[in-house]
């Protein structure tokens, strides 16, 4: 059967203005030259996401994660397709993303770290805008997003409080109703949990899991927390500079780990002993090359 | 029956947007009325211009200037409506889940352009009510349904320079707004909404030709002034339709482009 996602050797990569040039460097172009070559600042190429491939399965919760601008947005905008990948192709359920836009769009919704919305508008009036865009039956619609709400612990008086009003975390909330509204095939969730208290948090990552055993939903889902992802996701690639450094599955990373370490020499460099495992933790500082990385290094000496 | 609850679900998509606008109306009900006052006094303040001088002929100086204004106000804020529906998308930051929905952009923006005529109507009206009550101007022979014809020929122009405009915030955030004002602007110099064009410099006379509201105004005021009808005003609608028939693919085109342009090089949003 084919993927629900499919990505091969995906890559996209940004100009971006360089940092501030400095004056010296203008004076000794002298004034006139400011005349005849107006100041473009040259562009520096970031290569956002590398030759990136991988499967998602149907019904699979797959994670990434990676530290701050190693990509993860990126590569969920690619296939949100709110961005198109310089090279490479990316099908979700074999239609693909730059060619049939439209039949991939009413597979997917997404939910993003900061909730997007109308800030002047309730809750109720951004999803009924959101629900006319996709066109579902606005009474269907009302009584599904009031569900998903219930269910997420929202308080229902503050469905027409606007939305300026509402805290980040029920904002939060809001938004993945937004996402669930229209019955996704593939969800895309980045960074959905940030921001939110730890009893929201597993609200919502319940519900996650929820909608997976009852839809059959595909989850593609970013993360910065290590427990998120672990309890969540059946497989996670970890992105570092744009690249994939490693797909496995959470316990396969982890043991991943041992297995780096003993191949340098010593397990008990890994700061740990026996049976035990590595925490996604540390296999995600060793893989992203942070200070663990040394860490490491010094236990293989 | 079907038919119709077809017609309907076709519409759904579209409708959203201008439910979603009258939603913000409501809520920002208070600035509304604030947007309407200052527009009812800058028409009077304009008008009063005309009531000033020889008492002879006042009614018509006071319906030219009147005229001209009520028509600005309304292409104005036809226009703006639609060019500036990106940018505030943009500001709000919502664009990418709008621009995400399985909808076709000619369906976002019929939403967006038909709540800007509406709006656009509902405004002028209100203040076309006004002006009536604080000047005795005569009517009389005034021919009012070609000048509603008139206005709903340069709807279609005004719709596409819109479309067009719409691209700019899309492109370059910063920049985008500023440059649609700036646009705006110079249509409001060149089109004689306060004078005939034949007062401006010789240089500026085929800018004026460009502009779809200079043959609004021209024909709007035939028929308020000297009761034109459709047919006698038919040279200047036919300019007007063709204006609009070639601006709004046009305008749509270039607002396409400019959409495909920002999702290569990451302009639509870049945070999170
Ligand atoms: N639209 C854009 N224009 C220019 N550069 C961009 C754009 N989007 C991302 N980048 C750059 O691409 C790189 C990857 O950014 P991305 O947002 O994908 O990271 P991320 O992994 O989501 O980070 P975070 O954990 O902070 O959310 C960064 O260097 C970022 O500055
Ligand atoms: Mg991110």
């Amino acid at each position: 059967m084919a993927a629900a996602v499919e990505c091969v050797g995906v890559s996209k990569a940004f100009r971006e203005a360089p940092e501030e040039r400095e004056p010296s460097a203008d004076r000794r172009r002298g004034a006139l030259s400011w005349l005849v070559a107006p100041a473009i600042p040259k562009r520096v190429k970031v290569e956002a996401v590398h030759d990136v491939s991988f499967d998602v399965g149907r019904g699979e919760i797959f994670g990434i994660l990676g530290r701050n601008g190693s990509g993860k947005s990126t590569l969920v905008r690619l296939i949100a397709t709110l961005l198109t990948p310089d090279s490479g192709t990316i099908k979700v359920f074999g239609k693909d993303v730059v060619a049939d836009q439209i039949k991939v769009r009413k597979m997917i919704n997404r939910v993003s770290v900061e909730a997007a919305f109308f800030k002047r508008l309730s809750a109720s009036e951004n999803l009924e805008y959101a629900a006319g865009l996709y066109d579902l039956e606005p009474r269907e619609a009302r009584a599904r997003a009031r569900d998903i709400l219930s269910r997420l612990d929202f308080p229902a008086r503050k469905m027409n409080s606007s939305l300026e009003n509402l805290s980040r975390g029920m904002q939060q909330k809001v938004a993945v109703a937004r996402a669930l509204l229209t019955s996704p095939m593939a969800l895309l969730l980045d960074e959905p949990t940030t921001g939110l208290d730890p009893v929201s948090k597993r609200e919502v990552q319940d519900f996650v899991l929820e909608v997976r055993a009852t839809h059959d939903t595909t989850v593609i889902l970013t993360t910065h927390d290590m427990q998120e992802a672990e309890r969540l996701c059946d497989r996670i690639a970890v992105i570092d500079g744009g690249r994939f450094v490693a797909l496995d599955t959470p316990h396969g990373l982890r043991a991943r780990g041992i297995a780096r370490g003993a191949g340098e020499g010593a397990g008990e460099g890994l700061g740990v002993t026996g049976e035990e495992l590595p925490s996604l933790e540390q296999v995600f500082f060793a893989l992203t090359g942070t200070q663990t990385d040394d860490w490491l290094r010094e236990g293989g000496e | 029956m079907i038919g119709s609850a077809r017609g309907a679900s076709e519409l759904r998509s579209s409708l959203a947007l201008v439910k979603r606008n009258l939603s913000l109306v409501r809520r920002d009900g208070g600035w509304e009325l604030v947007y309407m006052a200052y527009e009812v006094v800058n028409v009077l303040t304009i008008g009063f211009i005309g009531v000033s001088g020889n008492p002879e002929g006042a009614n018509d100086r006071v319906l030219f200037l009147v005229a001209g204004a009520l028509l600005w106000g309304f292409l104005s804020m036809l226009f703006h409506e639609v060019a500036e529906s990106v940018a505030w998308e943009r500001w709000e930051g919502t664009i990418e889940y709008s621009f995400m929905a399985p909808q076709s952009r000619v369906k976002y923006m019929a939403g967006v352009c038909m709540w800007g005529i509406c709006y656009g109507l509902v405004r002028t009206m209100l203040c076309l009510a006004a002006v009536t009550l604080a000047f005795s101007i005569s009517l009389e022979g005034a021919n009012l349904w070609a000048a509603l014809v008139t206005l709903a020929a340069s709807s279609l122009a005004f719709i596409g320079m819109g479309l067009a405009a719409a691209v700019l915030p899309l492109i370059s955030p910063e920049k985008g707004s500023p440059a649609t004002h700036i646009f705006q602007a110079l249509v409001l110099l060149v089109s004689g909404v306060y004078y005939d064009v034949s007062v401006l410099p010789a240089w500026m006379q085929p800018l004026s030709a460009l502009s779809p509201a200079t043959y609004t105004l021209r024909a709007a005021r035939a028929a308020l002034l000297d009761g034109a009808s459709v047919a006698a005003l038919s040279p200047e609608l036919v300019k007007l339709l063709v204006l609009g028939i070639v601006l709004v693919p046009l305008g749509y085109a270039v607002f396409r482009a400019g959409e495909r342009y920002a999702m290569r090089t990451g302009k639509l949003k870049r945070n999170g």
